[in-house]
């Protein structure tokens, strides 16, 4: 494997770190509009909330996609093409999302504007599970033929492990939702998200302990590097532990920097774990490898130049973006 | 394995076809849209007047629908080929994803950060400010046809490329991106792209407002909005048709088999070629079986003189078999599909000189000081229709140049047929087809409800809060609390 191999391994790493902390309260908040808010002019203020900038953050999620088009194309197929109903979902969640924010401020009737708050709930809950369950899964092993195609059956793709690891991610998506409703409104809505994470956090930990636990049973990251998973794992239960006392202190931003920085912490487990892989099988010998499944030296070599050059630009405007933004909504 | 008949082939193709027109339809008309609402904001910025700012805030917010639509749509592409074509994905990963990584990191961050800016900020700066905002965005969004050209050119016409076979699998690798950036062919797709895309938006808005002017109110707005389009329009028609002529003396050298399916030609013309109108064509004998031509046109078209013989496609089927057998073996068909290629041509081609015709009268009977274009209602009534005709032109000019490609998916280097997934089953293709076919027929027709909502309501609504349409919401609803109100900020 060549350091460049490596960058790009943790680059892609990075960026889906990036998307899950940013996207991940856009999803929450999303999830909140119908189970936080209780009536219109505090679903506008949710909405409002995330409005300048849920479509900048998704685009984390395409970026990490064309990094990993461009630098492990054979991870990308069979990726894509391995996980295809579940991506498939996914795209239908982030289609009924995108549209429900445009769609919804359009609408005439009582009817079907909660129809468009109904499809941002659901999809800005689906999305996150989804992509939790994809990948788990990815980590935990599925049947690769030596093309490196995947050849999965249901089970392969829903089982308990994924089924937890998609709840989880979900969960924490809420919770880092709640968290930013804090820090974003102001009266009856930053009480109840508050109120609403006491109640939570408590059954995250339990979460927190099955995940653990079904790491263990599922994938061979504590036989293979058993110090790092501890302390990932560690690492992600002081965050919450932190989170959560300080949802009980009220500092709200510090629950929100803790609680969400578990999302990244999350990524992070998974691709220490991964690695030097990109994919797991259940057959080790088809096992796609970093050193295998990546693009020419010249092109991650021009591809890191480029985001070198290009990504602090987008990093200072995006900040600026939400600088502008940073007063709190009031819903009456 | 199949079922109905249908195979993984077949229903990829058909897959990729229906979500890149669909998402096509809105690509051209929000970049268009995105630059022509800026211009009106910049004649806002300048001459500051209302009516100018009023018309930024009403096409501003077609352009939002528009936009988001076309965001969403635009995923499921990013997906789709890794998830369909991952035997692509695999060859074509070192050169392709690279300009779709950049596409995302120069161009997408950047339309959608300033777009969340513009759109929620139109009290907070100043309007040269706000301004650069809807700048950024549609040069956010012509940036991503850039890159996203460039890696389609490159299966159009590859270039700067070495082929590596590793572990028994041939792949293609980058060996030159100044090559892939300046590959000629990008450098004619792009201006045609953006000038069919300026038409899209010219056109949409003056047939809106041709409509909205036969009904008889605010006048003087969808007069104004049809000059600064129809200038638009006007300028785009006759751009790209001279990109379409570079175009034509590119692909005879080129894609020659393309040349000439989109000119019916199955044998080679004589000296001086004629042009066909229309003509029948019998497709398992390959050869014309009538037609109507006009003499020497086609040599004109071809060569810019009135002679010079253009070869058909049953002699570069020959040669295409000479000249791939070895490699593909004798079983390829090269013949790519005549009869759409054919009309698809002459439908784009025709629609260019329409929209010149249109915007040359359309621009004339709207001078400030003639009130013709109010009293000529059956022009009003043919620029209302014409507002179709581009998303039409824009899916018949993609069907020439992808369906033209057959049958390869990089030209001379990987057949379709090679490129797809596989070991994705035919059901669960079957089952994306129908999801896509589903949500693409609810998304249009929610796009075209709310776009006629917008019109009708016209630029007298409250533009500014997002509830344009909706004044009875805004009564119970405090304003500061909308999303897309403009006083939430005022309210501490």
């Amino acid at each position: 494997m060549s350091s460049l191999q490596f960058v790009w391994f943790l680059l892609i790493g990075l960026l889906f770190a990036i998307f899950f902390f940013l996207e991940g309260f856009d999803f929450g908040v999303g999830m909140s509009v119908n189970t936080l808010a209780n009536n219109e002019s505090e679903r506008n203020a949710l909405v409002r909330s995330i409005g300048p900038h849920w479509d900048g953050n998704e685009v984390y999620l395409i970026t990490a996609g064309g990094a990993m088009f461009a630098s492990f194309g054979a991870w990308y197929a069979s990726l894509f093409s391995g996980f295809y109903v579940m991506f498939l979902l996914v795209l239908v969640a982030l289609i009924m999302r995108g549209v429900s924010f445009e769609f919804r401020n359009e609408m005439r009737t009582d009817f079907w504007r909660r129809f468009w708050e109904w499809s941002l709930t659901i999809s800005s809950l689906a999305a996150p599970f989804l992509l939790g369950m994809i990948f788990t899964d990815m980590v935990k092993g599925m049947p690769i033929d030596a093309q490196g195609d995947v050849i999965g059956h249901f089970t392969d793709y829903v089982n308990w492990f994924s089924i937890v690891g998609g709840v989880a991610v979900a969960l924490l998506c809420y919770l880092h939702g709640l968290n930013f409703v804090r820090l974003k409104t102001e009266g009856t809505l930053r009480e109840r998200a508050r109120a609403r994470g006491k109640v939570l956090y408590p059954v995250l930990f339990a979460g927190e302990v099955v995940f653990a636990i079904l790491v263990y049973v599922y994938t061979d990251f504590f036989t293979k590097k058993p110090i790092s998973t501890l302390l990932i794992l560690a690492a992600i239960v002081l965050l919450s532990v932190l989170a959560y006392v300080a949802t009980l202190k009220d500092w709200e931003v510090t629950s929100f920097i803790s609680g969400g920085l578990t999302l990244p912490a999350v990524v992070m487990l998974l691709f220490v774990g991964l690695f030097p892989r990109v994919m797991v099988a259940n057959n080790a010998a088809n096992s796609i490898l970093i050193k295998n499944a990546s693009s020419s030296a010249y092109t991650l070599n021009l591809m890191t130049w480029i985001a070198l050059c290009i990504l602090p630009f987008v990093l200072a405007y995006q900040i600026w973006s939400y600088w502008v933004f940073y007063k709190r909504i009031k819903a009456n | 394995m199949s079922i109905l008949g249908l195979s993984i082939l077949s229903l990829a193709r058909f897959q990729f076809a229906m979500t890149t027109v669909f998402h096509f339809f809105f690509v051209p008309f929000s970049i268009g849209l995105g630059f022509v609402v800026a211009i009106m904001e910049t004649n806002y910025v300048i001459q500051k007047k209302d009516i100018y700012k009023k018309m930024t805030q009403f096409w501003g917010k077609i352009f939002l629908l528009s936009f988001a639509v076309g965001v969403v749509t635009g995923i499921i592409q990013e997906f789709q080929f890794g998830m369909n074509w991952s035997q692509y994905s695999r060859f074509m990963g070192d050169i392709f994803g690279a300009p779709l990584a950049i596409e995302a990191l120069a161009a997408f961050f950047l339309e959608s950060t300033f777009i969340g800016l513009w759109m929620f900020t139109w009290d907070r700066f100043k309007p040269v400010w706000h301004c650069l905002f809807i700048w950024l965005t549609s040069i956010g969004s012509m940036l991503s046809a850039v890159w996203i050209l460039a890696a389609n050119s490159f299966m159009q016409d590859p270039v700067g490329y070495a082929l590596k076979t590793v572990n028994g699998n041939t792949k293609a690798v980058m060996v030159s991106f100044a090559d892939v950036v300046k590959n000629p062919q990008l450098w004619l797709e792009l201006p045609h792209v953006l000038f069919g895309a300026f038409l899209t938006a010219a056109f949409v808005i003056a047939g809106s407002s041709a409509w909205r002017i036969l009904k008889g109110k605010n006048i003087e707005f969808w007069r104004k909005s049809i000059k600064i389009s129809l200038i638009v329009g006007l300028v785009a028609a006759i751009g790209v048709t001279a990109v379409g002529d570079q175009q034509t003396q590119y692909i005879i050298k080129n894609q020659p088999m393309k040349f000439a399916a989109t000119e019916g030609l199955y044998k080679t013309t004589g000296d001086h070629a004629s042009w066909a109108i229309v003509e029948g064509m019998d497709n398992k004998d390959h050869k014309v079986t009538w037609s109507i031509e006009i003499p020497y046109v086609l040599s004109m078209l071809s060569y810019h003189k009135p002679s010079g013989a253009v070869t058909g496609a049953n002699p570069l089927n020959k040669q295409l078999h000479k000249q791939y057998d070895k490699k593909f073996g004798k079983n390829m068909n090269y013949f790519v599909p005549m009869h759409t290629l054919f009309y698809s041509f002459r439908i784009m081609a025709i629609s260019a000189g329409v929209f010149a015709l249109l915007a040359i009268l359309g621009l004339y009977w709207n001078r400030k000081k003639s009130d013709q274009i109010v009293r000529y209602r059956w022009f009003l009534y043919i620029l209302g229709l014409s507002l179709w005709l581009p998303f039409i032109a824009n899916t018949a000019g993609w069907f020439v140049t992808e369906l033209g490609r057959y049958p390869w998916v990089v030209y001379g280097l990987l057949t379709i047929a090679d490129a797809v997934s596989p070991h994705v089953t035919v059901g669960s293709l079957l089952f994306s087809n129908i999801i896509y076919f589903l949500l693409f027929a609810g998304m249009g027709a929610v796009m075209i409800v709310l776009s006629h909502r917008v019109l009708v309501a016209g630029p007298d609504a409250d533009l500014q809060s997002g509830y344009g349409v909706n004044d009875e919401d805004k009564q119970d609803t405090d304003e500061s609390v909308d999303p897309y109100a403009k006083g939430a900020f005022n309210h501490e």
